[in-house]
């Protein structure tokens, strides 16, 4: 249970390489000083022995039994044995040997216990020594002593211990700190999905506040989180609104019919039952196109067809279709565009975007004597807006937002005409241009502000 | 004229069989791409209305393989996608015009006849004549009866439209795509209005109306 998680692997992994390694650096050491420790006193012994013999060369066996008697009492002397070929101690500072080290001439193989005369009780030391067979039968040792580099070893061998135990709470310490820290950290990000699987879109992840890894991640992912439950409340909107939307003329649709095929009908009332139901059919297509372009824009795959074109004539085009109809309804038309502004557009979708705004406007300018007013403004060197401002009744600010959804149409009664989708096309055209759709006050009235993008190198 | 239809939808086809049939065509139905193919290979149609989608081969694939064969019957694609981006793949295929489903069969024999008519007129006129009201084409000139007529840019181009099609269903729809070159359903009634302006100028003062209204169609040019 514990071990699934990586934290606690990697952690045990780390340890276990750890106390490989030390342990390894301990041996190393101890070792390594151990010979140098052993090389120095064989040399000692080498040079002693080299004395030894000059004491011999110039004054014979007593010489050198004076000359090891004499170096026998210096402080912290080496080892001196000289014996008879019994093996009987005759001279020296050694006071026992273990036994069978005296038999054979040159290096003692290994260390090998004994006692000096000085020490009051009998501990055992050990030591390392060369025997030399004189040539009258006496055997002559000189040693010296390990206990020294001995108690060294085990100096430093306590000390790499301790270190080592040191650094083990340490590790321990830090995979606490971190190691179990990130862990809580990741568990408290898997919970939190685990609800927003479960169905609660509105949960975010975590974040700690400290601007880690942990927190950019869990930036990131409360940002898709956000993309998606928008996403999610859109297409519930959308059903919803198409539920309301689509199922009022369905259900008109169906009356129609059903009244129209009960009871004696003459054929002129069947004739009209058909023509409204063909007009119902009709506005049931006109929005469905409007949900299918909305939704295609929304997912960007409809921008393809985009070209570098001067948007001035496109808004002529649009005024000019228009015109007729607004002098019909009293409406005067106005373009204020000076300057050619020529911009990577779709035109067919800028042209409808334009269409929706001042069909709205017309539907909206009111009384007569109105004017609407479609301009092109340069307001800076990155944005180009395209506008159109009407007298009419405006829409309150708190109602600014809900107007561009889907589906909205402001007046209570939802009766005018109207699909309540064209503010909302208008705005998916402007967002997959690029730009924005901003409404703002006209006081009176309403300016829909389209703004697009001024490409770069242009 | 004779008129090849592929569609799969069998409902669909009897409905434009039917109703091409009462406008006084011949018309051959083939239910998938393959046999539609064969038969647009080996007849030799007016028109042929292709849907988009068919079983075996894709309705574009039809076109572009008969046109690589030199077939240049003018096809009229009828197609479920409606997007702008939609139209302009199927133009490029070499269809000559697009339809979005779901149409009103009158929007579908407006464009098989026009495009039919198209066909057996080639070479474009400088000079459009019917019944007295004549427009030309290289002096911008537009004149009823020998009476000069001014006609605002836009309005000449209507009229120049219509007059093309002289004699001919002309949907409100084909005049927004043909004349502002925009391709979407007119929602209201702005059209018409631009077309009460020019009939007040070609008609008013005449004694015969020319600009006739079809109902449920659209408009037409008839003397």
């Amino acid at each position: 249970m514990v071990f699934s998680s990586t934290a606690v692997r990697f952690s045990l992994l780390f340890l276990l390489l750890f106390f490989v390694a030390s342990f390894g650096l301990v041996l190393y050491v101890t070792s390594l000083s151990a010979q140098i420790i052993e090389t120095q006193a064989k040399a000692a012994i080498d040079q002693q022995l080299n004395d030894l013999e000059q004491a011999y060369e110039s004054a014979g066996i007593p010489g050198l039994i004076r000359f090891v008697d004499r170096e026998s009492r210096q402080p912290g002397a080496h080892l001196y044995l000289i014996a008879d070929p019994a093996g009987r101690i005759l001279s020296g500072n050694v006071l026992e040997i273990e036994p069978g080290v005296l038999d054979r001439s040159g290096w003692v193989a290994k260390p090998f216990a004994y006692s000096r005369f000085s020490e009051e009780n009998g501990e055992g030391y050990k030591a390392i020594a060369q025997v030399l067979k004189l040539p009258n039968g006496l055997t002559l040792l000189v040693g010296r002593d390990l206990s020294e580099p001995e108690r060294f070893r085990d100096v430093v061998r306590q000390a790499l211990t301790l270190a080592l135990g040191f650094m083990t709470v340490g590790a321990l310490l830090i995979w606490l700190l971190v190691g179990r820290r990130a862990l809580k950290r990741i568990d408290g990000v898997s919970k939190e999905s685990a609800r927003i699987i479960g169905g609660d879109l509105s949960r975010r992840l975590p974040v700690g506040g400290s601007g880690d890894e942990f927190d950019r991640l869990a930036l990131n992912l409360n940002g898709l989180l956000a993309r998606i439950e928008a996403l999610d409340k859109g297409v519930r909107d959308v059903s919803n609104n198409v539920a309301h939307d689509l199922k009022t003329p369905l259900t008109r649709l169906q009356a129609r019919t059903e009244n129209a095929l009960g009871g004696k009908k003459t054929v002129q009332q069947l004739r009209a039952a058909l023509q409204s139901n063909l007009k119902e059919t009709h506005a049931l297509i006109r929005t469905f196109n409007a949900i299918l372009t909305i939704s295609k824009l929304e997912t960007g795959s409809t921008l393809a067809n985009r070209q570098f074109m001067a948007l001035n004539p496109v808004l002529t085009d649009v005024v000019e279709l228009l015109e007729p109809a607004a002098e019909a309804q009293g409406v005067a038309l106005q373009i204020v565009a000076d300057t050619p502004v020529v911009l990577e557009i779709n035109r067919e979708l800028i042209a409808q975007a334009l269409l929706n705004l001042i069909e709205n406007a017309l539907r909206h300018a009111g009384g007569n004597n109105h004017e609407i007013s479609v301009e092109i403004q340069l307001n800076d060197k990155a944005m180009v807006s395209l506008s159109v401002s009407d007298k009419g009744i405006g829409i309150a600010d708190n109602f600014k937002k809900a107007a561009t959804e889907r589906f909205v149409r402001l007046e209570a009664s939802r009766s005018s005409t109207g699909t309540g989708l064209g503010l909302s096309l208008v705005k998916a055209i402007a967002e997959a241009h690029g730009g924005s759709l901003e409404l703002v006050d006209n006081s009176p009235g309403l300016k829909a502000v389209i703004h697009l993008p001024k490409p770069q190198n242009l | 004229m004779k008129l090849l239809v592929i569609e799969d939808d069998r409902e669909a086809a009897s409905f434009i069989e039917k109703g091409l049939k009462e406008a006084g065509h011949t018309v051959h139905l083939s239910a998938d791409g393959h046999s539609g193919y064969i038969l647009g290979e080996t007849g030799d149609y007016d028109v042929m209305v292709v849907d988009r989608m068919l079983p075996h081969r894709d309705g574009l694939a039809v076109i572009s393989q008969l046109r690589a064969k030199g077939i240049d019957t003018p096809a009229l694609i009828l197609s479920a996608l409606g997007q702008v981006d939609d139209r302009i793949t199927g133009l490029k295929a070499g269809g000559d015009d697009y339809l979005a489903k779901p149409y009103s069969f009158a929007e579908l024999l407006a464009r098989v006849e026009v495009l039919g008519r198209r066909r057996n007129a080639k070479v474009p006129l400088t000079v459009y004549e019917t019944g007295g009201l004549k427009l030309d084409r290289l002096s911008n000139a537009v004149s009823r009866d020998g009476q000069e007529l001014t006609l605002q840019p836009r309005e000449f181009r209507l009229l120049e439209y219509l007059m093309a099609r002289a004699g001919q269903v002309v949907t409100r729809t084909m005049l927004l795509e043909g004349v502002w070159d925009l391709h979407f359903d007119p929602q209201t009634n702005i059209i018409d209005v631009h077309i009460s302006r020019l009939r007040s100028k070609i008609e008013t003062g005449f004694a015969t109306p020319i600009l006739h209204t079809v109902r449920g169609r659209g408009y037409m040019i008839k003397a």
